[in-house]
């Protein structure tokens, strides 16, 4: 039988609360689909959006950008810097073409271990219906003689 | 040993028919939404026959991205190099400018210097250059400056000529030329009487660039420099869509598992070209980067090379953001004492 | 035209200028930068429907700041590069004087408030053709975009003329050009290209004038004036900020609403 696509998924997630909101996920034995490869950073202010077309290029699907819900940064306001540079990347990102579906961005605490699993499910299940992003992985190969 | 014949244009039709069904690729200047590219060609109705393509087709020979090799990282300390052959397409540039010949010979001169480039070599081999002479100049061409002329056929494998009357003389220069000529048989009519081309555009010289080089020995001082070069954005444009620039950056792209080595064209004009690492640039300021370019070409070339390192094609000049128009600027320097 | 001559002579002979910059004839009916340090070649000026570059660039570059306090004959979008410039501390008042050619009257803008008063009577304009282009691109289908630009960055090949003749892509340690990390490729292939256009786009956000220039610039005509039109445009929907009203800094990529509205945040 033929191996069904699975995809690749890659999180930027703040340490302090998704990261830690995944932990109890675990803790709290709730299980979900496992496509998802989590990287910690210490905030969501750090995340840099060439990141999210860097994961793309690299081979990812599917993108899960998380972090603490406004008024609750670690650091703050670093939540609040990055929330405005998704909303004028995620505009130029459709405006050049990039499909947005396939880019989930969300507010989880430390303690929302079962909205983390419910997220990362239904991203996974969105990204795998949507198929591989050939399109930008493709890219890489494209222009060089 | 050059041969002379007569094409039709619907013969000029048959001929690149012939040399695409050949499975030669078959590249020419086109019109594109108003601009000129060297792109596939597939019939004579769209080749462009006035005007100049805005990047030169040295990309043939020279792409702006090419891959030298790959690695692979093997654990511990061991490196797996993977050759790349060159992808060295026959091609047949059809109907570009005998100033875009003649810049295969400046490429060719550096890339087989003090060593034999087995790319730009492999590519060069597998090209045939079918030039197209000019009835047409404009006010950035300056070939008659450099040494050669609008009908030139130095570099060419064929030159075309168009006549009075339509279609073409076709004079067949070198062993590439004939190996088309013997594709397509029927198309090539023997020259019987008169010509009557078309007569060559007129392309007044601006400067002589044997004068130039010999002034250029006493002008590395000059204040003229950073006075032309005021208005220069130190941008890699006229670098890049020149056919005889030839600088080239390399980049390894690699993650942890593996990587390529890349060459990608790069600008004696940008501010991080000389850029040390320890800090220091000899060329920190746009007036030494901009004379660089004018002495690279007119004077290092021809002392080192003895070949020029411009064609007088004045595409430098039409791509500038800023109008540099190298024709003016050359032409200043070489009239100043 | 007269009368912005005969003002340059006076600046340049006054000694309360040491350059003017501004648009001489250029090759064929186009126009050039001139930098017109002498009274007698104030003659070479010239200001018309033709001027279309904006120079402000030129404020920021090493070998004409040395000259002295400059003067620049402005366009609109000139103006609104000065206060941008200005407000990200790379010009001083001191340092600069626009002159501007306004129904007609030239007027000698002498300081940053005066030069936002005027703009401020200056509607924002973006070209019919680049607003044609911009409304038919959002129309299209994601992959159809991604087919546009595709096809278009296929053509660049990095010459950097965009950046070079931007007058807001001042930094002297450009993030193109660093190695450690090398954020973008270099090299002009597929992903190096998009890369490096949607890097400029975002740092463009909120500080472009839109002035076009950029893509007038590209030698190969990819219209990438359109990406940091487009970009400055999302910011000023978003948070009603925009590139080159004022001389006090106001940007919106380094502040921040609590409530900030957005619609896709789960």
């Amino acid at each position: 039988m033929a191996d069904a696509f699975e995809p690749k998924m890659t999180a930027f997630v703040c340490n302090w609360c998704t990261y830690a909101g995944a932990d109890l996920t675990g803790t709290s034995r709730i299980k979900y689909q496992s496509n998802v490869r989590v990287i910690r950073l210490p905030c969501t202010g750090r995340i840099d959006f060439m990141m999210v077309m860097k994961a793309f290029s690299r081979g990812s699907d599917g993108v899960i950008i998380s972090g603490c819900h406004p008024n609750d940064c670690h650091y703050t306001s670093g939540n609040y810097h990055a929330r405005r540079r998704w909303m004028v990347f995620r505009d130029l990102m459709d405006f050049m073409g990039i499909d947005l579906r396939r880019v989930t961005f969300s507010w989880v605490s430390a303690a929302e271990g079962a909205k983390w699993a419910e997220l990362v499910n239904e991203a996974t299940n969105t990204v795998r219906a949507l198929g591989p992003y050939k399109e930008i992985q493709q890219l890489t190969a494209v222009g060089i003689d | 040993m050059s041969e002379r014949y007569t094409l039709t244009e619907a013969a000029v039709g048959t001929l690149i028919d012939t040399i695409a069904k050949s499975g030669r690729r078959v590249l020419g200047p086109k019109l594109v939404a108003n601009r000129i590219e060297i792109t596939d060609l597939k019939t004579f109705a769209e080749l462009a026959q006035d005007g100049q393509a805005v990047v030169s087709a040295k990309g043939v020979v020279f792409p702006k991205v090419e891959r030298l090799f790959k690695y692979r990282f093997e654990g511990g300390k061991t490196i797996a190099l993977d050759d790349v052959e060159p992808n060295a397409q026959p091609t047949v540039l059809f109907g570009v400018r005998p100033c875009e010949a003649r810049a295969f010979h400046a490429l060719d001169v550096v890339f087989n210097w003090d060593s034999k480039d087995k790319f730009f070599n492999a590519r060069m081999a597998n090209t045939t250059v079918v030039g197209m002479a000019c009835t047409k100049a404009d006010e950035s061409c300056f070939c008659t400056s450099i040494g050669s002329r609008p009908d030139d056929t130095q570099d060419s494998d064929i030159l075309l000529s168009p006549r009075k009357a339509g279609g073409f003389v076709a004079e067949v220069l070198t062993e590439k030329g004939k190996v088309l000529v013997a594709l397509a048989k029927d198309a090539f009519q023997p020259l019987a009487g008169n010509a009557e081309l078309i007569p060559p555009a007129t392309v007044a010289p601006a400067f002589d660039a044997k004068d130039l080089q010999q002034k250029l020995a006493a002008k590395f001082d000059s204040p003229l420099w950073a006075e032309q070069s005021l208005r220069c954005i130190g941008c890699g444009a006229c670098a890049f869509v020149c056919p005889t620039c030839v600088c080239f950056d390399m980049q390894d792209e690699a993650d942890t598992k593996q990587g390529q080595r890349l060459r990608s064209w790069d600008s004696c004009g940008m501010r991080i070209f000389t850029l040390h690492a320890s800090g220091h640039n000899p060329r920190d300021k746009q007036s030494q980067r901009w004379r660089q370019r004018v002495y690279h070409k007119f004077s290092y070339y021809p002392e080192r090379l003895g070949t020029l390192g411009c064609v007088g094609c004045g595409k430098c000049s039409r791509a500038c953001p800023v109008d540099m128009n190298l024709k003016q600027h050359l032409a200043e320097a070489a009239s100043k004492g | 035209m007269e009368d912005l001559n005969n003002k340059a002579k006076q600046l340049l002979e006054s000694g309360a200028v040491k350059v003017v910059i501004g648009y001489g004839k250029g090759t064929g009916d186009t126009r050039r930068p001139i930098f017109v340090r002498a009274a007698e070649h104030t003659g070479d000026l010239v200001f018309d429907a033709a001027c279309t570059q904006n120079l402000a660039t030129y404020l920021t570059k090493a070998e004409v700041r040395a000259m002295g306090k400059m003067a620049i004959v402005a366009i609109p979008s000139t103006l609104r590069s000065i206060l941008q410039l200005a407000a990200e501390k790379q010009l001083r008042e001191e340092n600069v004087l626009a002159l501007t050619v306004l129904d007609g009257s030239l007027r000698e803008l002498a300081t940053f408030a005066a030069i936002e008063e005027t703009v401020a009577t200056i509607p924002d304009a973006i070209s019919n053709a680049d607003q044609q282009m911009i409304d038919k691109l959002t129309a299209m289908s994601v992959s159809e975009r991604r087919a546009f630009w595709a096809a278009e960055l296929n053509r660049c090949v990095k010459c950097y003329a965009c950046r070079s003749s931007c007058p807001m892509c001042y930094c002297e340690r450009c993030t193109m050009d660093s190695n450690r990390p090398q954020w973008i490729p270099v090299a002009s292939h597929a992903v190096g290209n998009l890369e490096y256009h949607m890097v400029r786009a975002m740092h463009l956000a909120g500080r472009c004038v839109q002035c076009g220039t950029c893509g007038a610039a590209c030698p190969v005509g990819i219209p990438v004036h359109l990406l940091t039109i487009f970009a400055e445009g999302t910011v000023r929907q978003h948070f009603g900020q925009k590139g080159g009203a004022s001389a006090k800094l106001d940007y919106a990529m380094t502040t921040f609403k609590p409530d900030d509205k957005e619609t896709f945040i789960r």
